[in-house]
């Protein structure tokens, strides 16, 4: 699968609709803060991976996938959660990349330079999450070419 | 301060998120360490290093949460007939229920 660049995504996302991810990351990185401040770093750090983008972006893809299909008059919940759903998948590959980042920080920033220690492990969180994505892309097509296409009656007459 | 960068930093990623094609990729920007980036360069200028980079000790434990989090969300999504905005909500007790075990058995 090829990645794209769509800037129609752009326009079917409404002004409040980023006023509403602007304000669930504020609150969560006050909160972290907050807690951090109260129960320690220990506790605090467990709170800089929190989903916090997830349901908001979650819901917003529904909604967008849900007016598309209404449009073409059709009813779009299952189309709107299956959206969703892809979303948290890809969220998890990301996640892996994030473990990564966390991991890259912890170790690398008391001796070396801020700024350069967090675009270091940014630039590790998008190469690996990308790697776990393409890999994943590469596995699941190897086997679906091996599993399915062989148990497809169709394909073994064909053969 | 906190609210003001954390809510752009999540804002830029989330932009990104929604320029990019197919969904599964975009999806990755759900996980963008935006929130770390925020506190952790705010933390090094008034706490030092070494606090951040104990934080940073115990994102990763948060990130493994998040990973087994982000599985359940999408496969209830894709496989049963769930709310999305009840899944993702729901699911956050699973979070803090693996985040906080895992501390307790690896860091703790």
């Amino acid at each position: 699968m090829k990645i794209k660049v769509d800037t129609a995504g752009l326009r079917r996302s409404k002004a409040y609709e980023y006023l509403v991810r602007f304000a669930f990351g504020g609150t969560v990185t006050a909160v972290a803060g907050i807690i951090a401040k109260r129960f320690g770093p220990e506790i605090g750090g467990l709170f800089l991976a929190f989903p916090a983008i997830l349901p908001a972006s979650a819901t917003l893809i529904e909604k967008h996938e849900m007016e598309k299909k209404e449009r073409a008059g059709k009813h779009g919940a299952a189309r709107g959660r299956a959206a969703a759903g892809v979303d948290a998948i890809g969220a998890s590959r990301g996640a892996v990349g994030l473990a990564v980042f966390a991991l890259i920080v912890w170790l690398r920033l008391p001796e070396s330079r801020t700024g350069l220690v967090l675009a270091g492990a940014t630039l590790a969180w998008f190469l690996t999450s990308i790697t776990v994505w393409k890999l994943r892309e590469i596995v699941w097509r190897a086997f679906r070419k091996k599993y399915f296409k062989s148990s497809n009656p169709r394909s073994s007459k064909t053969s | 301060m906190r609210v003001i960068v954390g809510g752009v930093v999540v804002s830029v990623f989330a932009l990104l998120g929604d320029l990019l094609k197919p969904k599964s990729f975009a999806g990755l920007f759900g996980a963008a360490p935006s929130i770390a980036l925020a506190t952790l360069a705010l933390t090094v200028m008034k706490e030092g290093k070494e606090y951040a980079s104990l934080e940073a000790r115990s994102m990763v434990v948060g990130a493994a949460a998040f990973f087994f989090y982000a599985c359940v969300v999408g496969r209830l999504l894709i496989r049963r007939r769930v709310p999305v905005l009840f899944t993702t909500s729901a699911s956050v007790a699973l979070w803090f229920g693996c985040a906080f075990g895992l501390w307790f058995l690896a860091l703790r």
